[in-house]
């Protein structure tokens, strides 16, 4: 580098430095100018939006027959195929309008670009790691309110309002700050403590109903050889899954719901404190599968299939997600969190369910009716036992599998939603502070209570004070429970 | 000088300046502008916030814990790779016990290595960092495997999910994936040295430390000092974001114990939905790059030898 050599001038150089720190710079300029790529643009408007059709009994919502219409899936756990069944049906309905069908596992890097240019398509099937921050697309007004299509007749009764065929809850997921509903979630997720009746039946149990019973239950298997538990110890948020029903159950709603709404001391209640210390103790006795901190989701779910432990906090995607290493005679169930001990507030069943795959509107879609009938007719029983069947997971449809052959896992999870009634949680952290809860509560404070490394004491006051820091965030738009 | 030399040597390169500048050097400066906004990276709107994202950067607890472990990669890394690869080039070179006459000779089957030690770098960093989580997989891994197998079942750390091994578990896979690069630029840089140097120095009988010390690390000292330069940009930038982002829990964790400024820019921008303060991040990272080139660059400064 450099042709003047230090004892020419004087022995400083400098020049050579400038010149050598300029070459530096083309280098060191790349690593961050990556992010200026996805730049907004100030194009407002995606031009113009399609005419309305006349409404008509066969199309309520007055789709523009001709208007083509652009629809974005997540091509993840669920795959293509319920999708593009739906999208037929679109077409036939509307044999002139031309649906653009398009999956992609990125649903952030392809889209991203296209709202800060303000063209999005019209549907988005927006999930899977690269999910759009929905809380920031609600804040920042990117979304279409859905309540037409929630008010429209549904397609198998028309005497029925869309909003009356859908699941507990679903509708509620889909509202941040009022009575607009700005996403609405398809599959339905039945969260809780997953394990195998087969695995039950060789140590003579049943499904503990109550800690003792969790204890004890743990303690034999320990004999054995067998881990109580086992979870995704690189991503702690899988936690929550079994950890705040648990919490709910022991103190009612109100305690998770004073969690969501981010208020001070929410972490310090009773039940917070009586559920940590009942998880730690599953530390403390060593009933954890060893070496589960450093595992993630996938080999947590191949220990677990392969019965080196009971229990595992997930989500009804497992059966799919597992379905390569679990055993024919696995007998793979759901079960709503054990009870603490007989003054929890809510009785056992209690359970967490909630959609999942969440589809927006977004606000410059240019064929917002027509997303907003594709979504209509995925709501049809017809759909939803098209989607049950091929990717064994309920739809938000309530009911819709009379006659189906279950699988144990998905009738167990009916079951635990028949068993839970009216009692069905739903936390909504995950939605409204992605952040918070993957990297910091999950990450940093359950993750390290279940490795033993913080004490239930120290934990409750981190995720206190990881709360507090979002709370006075204002870079974050806040949400309340209603 | 020679005048005008630049202005001919620009004239001949104008179209790829001028590419650079649209694709590299205006996106950068846009960059610098989307710092002083809220620009969430999900919407066209934003509006202008001042300082307001320095000022929230400078309160951040993440922040300042990814620029300590940054700064931990920025300084030990090149120290621990460039030591090593000196090490090894020198073996392979100059290193042997003079055999068959010649008097400056490499250790025995030191071609065979040349090529081992440059296996790491064909793979990509991704599957680098993918291979080693396997290994670090404390149930399964091939590690704790061997620990056992030496009898050492007891000790079965949990590697990654181990907030005071973690950092160093990453910091081990990015030695690994880069020693193997130097070993080859630093073997480059001792063929060029001309033998009859060496061949004095064992007349004089100088060992083989004195021989490394005082020729060949002062004529390569050129080339260490752009390996330097350019490891250290390396440990703050693309390569500690991908073994960061692939490996360790959360990613990240555990407890934020192996976060990095590069995956902090990224969490920001792409989980959190605050592309501007990712943006002020990614600011405060390009001055610290430049701050380290340009402290290498001078604390390096030597007289340039001839030869």
């Amino acid at each position: 580098m450099g042709s003047t050599s230090a004892q020419h001038n004087g022995g400083l150089g400098r020049r050579d430095v400038i010149k050598r720190a300029a070459a530096i710079g083309l280098i060191t300029v790349p690593t961050m100018s990556f992010l200026a790529s996805c730049a907004s643009s100030d194009s407002g408007s995606g031009g113009p939006k399609a005419e309305k059709g006349t409404a008509s009994a066969k199309n309520p919502l007055g789709v523009n027959e001709t208007a083509p219409l652009d629809f974005v899936l997540f091509d993840g756990g669920f795959g293509t195929e319920y999708a593009t069944d739906a999208v037929k049906r679109y077409e036939t309905a509307f044999p002139k309008a031309k649906v653009d069908f398009r999956a992609t596992q990125k649903i952030r890097t392809e889209l991203q670009p296209s709202f800060n240019g303000g063209t999005p398509p019209d549907l988005i099937d927006n999930s899977g790691a690269e999910q759009m921050d929905m809380g920031v697309l609600v804040g920042k007004k990117q979304l279409t309110d859905l309540t037409p299509l929630l008010d429209a007749p549904s397609v198998d009764d028309p005497a029925k309002k869309v909003r009356d065929t859908l699941r507990p809850g679903v509708l509620e997921m889909g509202q941040f700050d009022g009575d607009p509903v700005w996403v609405l979630y398809y599959a339905y997720t039945v969260y809780g403590v997953w394990y195998s009746q087969t695995a039950l039946d060789r140590l003579d149990a049943e499904y503990p109903e109550d800690w003792d019973a969790m204890l004890a239950l743990c303690a034999k298997a320990k004999k054995k050889d067998i881990a109580g538990w086992t979870y995704a110890g690189k991503y702690p948020y899988y936690l929550p899954f079994s950890l705040y029903p648990f919490i709910g159950k022991i103190g009612g709603r109100e305690v998770l719901d004073a969690i969501d709404n981010l208020e001070p001391n929410a972490w310090k209640h009773p039940a917070v404190k009586a559920a940590f210390e009942a998880y730690y103790e599953l530390y403390k006795k060593g009933y954890v599968l060893k070496g589960t901190p450093g595992l993630d989701h996938i080999q947590s779910q191949t220990a677990w299939t392969e019965g080196k432990a009971l229990f595992l906090p997930n989500g009804s995607w497992v059966e799919n997600e597992a379905a390569k290493t679990t055993p024919a005679d696995f007998q793979m169930k759901v079960a709503a969190p054990s009870s603490l001990d007989s003054s929890d507030k809510l009785p056992f069943g209690t359970i967490w369910a909630s959609g999942g795959e969440p589809f927006i509107v977004p606000a410059k879609a240019k064929n917002p009716v027509g997303a907003m009938e594709q979504l209509r007719v995925m709501l049809s029983e017809e759909s939803s036992k098209n989607f049950t069947t091929k990717v064994k997971s309920l739809t938000s449809l309530n009911g819709g599998t009379d006659g189906l052959a279950l699988s144990t896992a998905l009738q167990a999870g009916v079951d635990a939603l028949a068993k839970a009634g009216d009692n069905v949680l739903n936390p909504r952290m995950q939605d409204w502070y992605a952040e918070l809860q993957k990297q910091k509560i999950g990450t940093g404070a359950l993750g390290e209570l279940m490795a033993g490394r913080m004490t239930p004491a120290e934990a409750m006051k981190k995720c206190q004070e990881f709360a507090d820091e979002a709370a006075k965030d204002d870079s974050l738009t806040h949400y309340k429970h209603r | 000088m020679q005048h005008g030399k630049y202005g001919f040597i620009v004239g001949f390169l104008v179209c790829p300046l001028a590419i650079y500048t649209l694709f590299v050097v205006w996106p950068f400066l846009q960059s610098i502008y989307y710092s002083f906004t809220d620009w969430t990276g999900l919407s066209p709107e934003f509006s202008v916030v001042g300082l307001g994202n320095y000022a929230k950067m400078l309160r951040d607890d993440s922040f300042w814990n990814a620029l300590r472990h940054s700064a931990l990669f920025m300084l030990l890394l090149p120290v621990v790779v460039l030591g090593l690869a000196l090490f090894f080039a020198f073996m392979l070179n100059v290193g042997g016990r003079g055999r068959r006459g010649a008097a400056v000779t490499g250790v025995t089957g030191s071609g065979v290595y040349k090529i081992v030690y440059f296996f790491p770098q064909v793979l990509s960093i991704a599957i680098v960092a993918l291979l080693f989580q396997f290994a670090y997989n404390p149930n399964s891994g091939a590690l704790n495997s061997a620990l056992s197998a030496v009898g050492l079942g007891s000790v079965q750390p949990d590697w990654l999910g181990d907030p005071n091994l973690a950092l160093w578990c990453v910091m081990a896979v990015l030695v690994w994936s880069n020693v193997g690069f130097y070993v080859v630029l630093f073997s480059a840089g001792m063929a060029s040295i001309p033998k009859d140097f060496y061949e004095a120095a064992l007349l004089d009988g100088a060992n083989r430390m004195t021989t490394f010390f005082r020729i060949t690390l002062p004529l390569l000292w050129d080339t260490v000092q752009s390996g330097w330069v350019y490891m250290g940009i390396l440990a703050l930038g693309a390569e500690s974001f991908a073994v960061v982002q692939i490996m360790t829990v959360g990613p990240g964790g555990p407890a934020d114990s192996t976060n990095v400024l590069t995956l902090l820019v990224y969490q920001k921008a792409f989980v959190g939905g605050q592309a501007g303060y990712a943006t002020t991040i990614g600011v405060a990272l390009l001055l610290i790059t430049l701050a380290f080139a340009a402290v290498v660059m001078r604390l390096g400064r030597r007289e340039r030898l001839e030869y």
